[in-house]
């Protein structure tokens, strides 16, 4: 009998794997540490099986507790938690069957790399022959072979995030949830280990939940985000819904810059003013949330904002407003304008190409757009 | 002489060389230990290990009484320690009740420890921490009057039970504080990380906390074994004609038969000690120097 590795990744190991994931669902999660406000607040959301889910926000914001508490390592204060149909709200970790990948690797250092990946093989009572044969193969899927009797000592940063990764998935989890796994790697290794995470994905097609606090990571790889603030759900959507339409103030800055405009409480059908500028509204711009009611802001993406040197040659239709360049930056593809808009010297940003050097420091310029490249938000 | 001159000789050559003298070469180099400190410090040892090692030729003496410079040399002490129950006897005593009072001392000393470690933050950790801590910081004396008033409601005087509770309760503090100082290391996620891959509380207690602690648990055991073995106070209070501690037939060998063979049993445990804590050490040096231990990230970011 060979044990040896038989298999090649790719469509193989998709048929091993795939159709393991399950639906997660969240109604009315709450956590409430005591503190001033919840960590976790009534929070609902359901995770399809399959999907690559992340959860974005600033630290405090609620997403590694919510994280925790679909692990089983804190316990709910109310709510209910359900794998496919089970209720694990108050199910321990180790009953779960969620594979976890943290921060830090938490790999055991009295281990090898071999021992460490067996050990959930282990503790289920797998037959070592079994054992052997996924540890080669997942040694594999992650592109380690021939560091089975490795330390993790002895392994870079990446290598033992690939550990961790395979050590989490050699026992097909029913979920797979990464806690900030590319936070203490640097920036070249965290581009190449968001290609190995988004292709590790693809082969077990689990359901993978991601938190991170990079928005540019979320983007990348997710099929959905959820963007957490302050304990809550402020947008869920794919990430081009999120860029593209945000509902909130809050999500137009996490998600990209963008050059914000207060509007106060004033109507935001037909014309908005502000200042002394007065701007067409398109109704297809205004976000759900802005209509009800209440403060709105008008946010415009750098790539959006055109400049001119007056308003004579602002194409006709365009929401115009005067600015002043406060400084350039050169990002090689392009150039972006630091500007001091309005009276009120509101910061905001355009992006012109990068051949385009007509504009100096101190240029008084004209910033416009046109109104259904705009979005107003609940501020 | 002709040689080639590399940057490093011509640099020599230009600047006029100044005689270095010798107790300053050392401060100059790499290791800043200055000389007068390495002198203070070998006295230091000395005072300290000095005593303890003067009843080894002791050990050896011809005569019938301490006498020091030791009078010729002969192994008739040994011969002595090695034929006379008595000696025997309190020597097997005092291991089998080292042995179980460091057993049950390891056992409750880590269940404490791990207890605290959950439990580390808050004041009720520090306060139980400290109230564990208190047989070390009462006076010997204390303890043991304590110990013989309820050893003798509950007939535990001169008993071996007797003996190992109370060495038990005394060790325990050392293993308390060794494993608390080996759990300051332990990553508290690999237990999250333990669960998450399906092992229970217990699992992961035996698979992953144990290993990882097993020097800090490994040294309190043998601190344990050592406390009880040289524990004379307490041994002196609830001793009785059937069952004595090495110690205490030392003690009695001293002060009431004058009899020179102590030096040869105090050579025999200095030397076994001493063995003891070697190896412990050389192990522990091994341990270090292959690297399995990786330095362990000191802050977990938590984000919630």
């Amino acid at each position: 009998m060979t044990i040896g590795i038989s298999r090649s990744t790719g469509a193989a190991d998709a048929s091993e794997w795939a159709g393991k994931g399950a639906q997660i669902r969240l109604e009315s999660v709450t956590k409430d540490f005591g503190l001033a406000h919840p960590a976790v607040d009534n929070v609902t959301l359901t995770i399809e099986p399959g999907e690559f889910m992340t959860f974005l926000g600033p630290s405090g914001s609620g997403k590694t507790t919510t994280l925790n508490l679909i692990a089983g390592f804190e316990t709910l204060t109310s709510g209910t938690i359900r794998l496919d149909s089970q209720d694990v709200s108050t199910l321990p970790a180790h009953k779960r069957n969620l594979g976890m990948v943290f921060q830090n690797y938490a790999l055991f250092p009295h281990m090898t790399v071999a021992g460490n990946i067996a050990y959930p093989l282990r503790e289920r009572k797998v037959p070592k022959p079994e054992i052997e044969r996924r540890v080669a193969e997942v040694l594999e899927l992650v592109q380690l072979q021939g560091r089975d009797k490795h330390y993790p000592s002895q392994l870079s940063g990446g290598q033992q995030q690939r550990v961790a990764l395979a050590r989490a998935i050699v026992f097909h989890p029913r979920a797979l949830l990464l806690d900030e796994p590319l936070g203490a790697l640097d920036r070249n290794l965290r581009a190449a280990l968001q290609l190995e995470i988004r292709r590790i994905h693809r082969e077990v097609g689990t359901t993978l939940v991601f938190v991170t606090h990079d928005q540019e990571e979320a983007m990348n790889l997710s099929d959905r985000i959820a963007l957490f603030h302050d304990g809550r759900i402020e947008q869920v959507g794919s990430p081009e819904n999120l860029y593209a339409e945000p509902e909130t103030l809050f999500t137009a800055r996490f998600l990209g810059d963008s050059t914000v405009f207060a509007l106060g409480n004033q109507s935001v059908s037909g014309t908005v003013v502000w200042e002394d500028e007065r701007w067409a509204v398109d109704p297809a711009t205004v976000a759900q949330r802005a209509r009800g009611g209440g403060d709105t802001a008008l946010v415009v993406r750098p790539e959006s904002i055109g400049i001119a040197r007056d308003r004579a040659q602002v194409p006709g239709g365009a929401n115009a407003v005067r600015a002043r360049v406060r400084d350039i930056e050169y990002m090689g593809a392009y150039r972006t304008l630091v500007l001091s808009v309005g009276q009120e010297g509101v910061s905001g940003r355009a992006r012109i190409p990068a051949a385009d050097k007509n504009y100096a420091i101190g240029d008084e310029v004209v910033a416009w757009w046109h109104p259904d490249a705009q979005r107003i938000v609940a501020a | 002489m002709t040689t080639l001159l590399n940057p490093a000789d011509t640099a020599a050559t230009e600047t006029p060389a100044r005689p270095v003298r010798w107790w300053r070469r050392r401060r100059a180099s790499a290791d800043p230990t200055p000389v007068w400190l390495t002198i203070v410090g070998v006295f230091v040892a000395l005072y300290l290990v000095l005593p303890t090692l003067i009843v080894i030729p002791m050990s050896f003496s011809e005569a019938s009484t301490f006498v020091f410079p030791p009078r010729g040399h002969s192994l008739w002490l040994y011969r002595n320690f090695f034929t006379n129950d008595r000696w025997l006897d309190s020597l097997r005593n005092s291991v089998i009740v080292a042995a179980s009072a460091a057993a049950i001392a390891t056992v409750v000393g880590t269940a404490a420890a791990l207890g605290l470690h959950q439990l580390r933050g808050r004041r009720s950790a520090r306060f139980l921490q400290s109230a564990l801590m208190f047989p070390i910081l009462t006076p010997s004396i204390v303890i043991a009057t304590a110990v013989y008033i309820s050893f003798l409601r509950w007939h535990l005087v001169g008993t071996f039970t007797g003996y190992v509770l109370a060495h038990a309760a005394l060790a325990t503090p050392f293993v308390l504080a060794t494993v608390t100082s080996a759990l300051g290391t332990f990553n508290p996620t690999y237990l999250r990380a333990a669960a998450s891959l399906g092992a229970s509380p217990w699992r992961s207690f035996l698979t992953v906390t144990l290993p990882l602690i097993s020097r800090g648990v490994a040294t309190g055991a043998v601190l344990a074994f050592v406390t009880s073995f040289d524990e004379v106070v307490i041994a002196l209070f609830i001793r009785s004609p059937k069952f004595q501690t090495l110690p205490v037939q030392m003690y009695n060998s001293v002060t009431v038969e004058i009899d020179p063979t102590i030096a040869a049993s105090s050579s025999l445990i200095v030397v076994t000690v001493s063995f003891i804590f070697l190896v412990a050490l050389l192990s522990s040096a091994r341990r270090n120097r292959s690297g399995s231990t990786r330095p362990r990230r000191s802050v977990v970011r938590r984000t919630r």
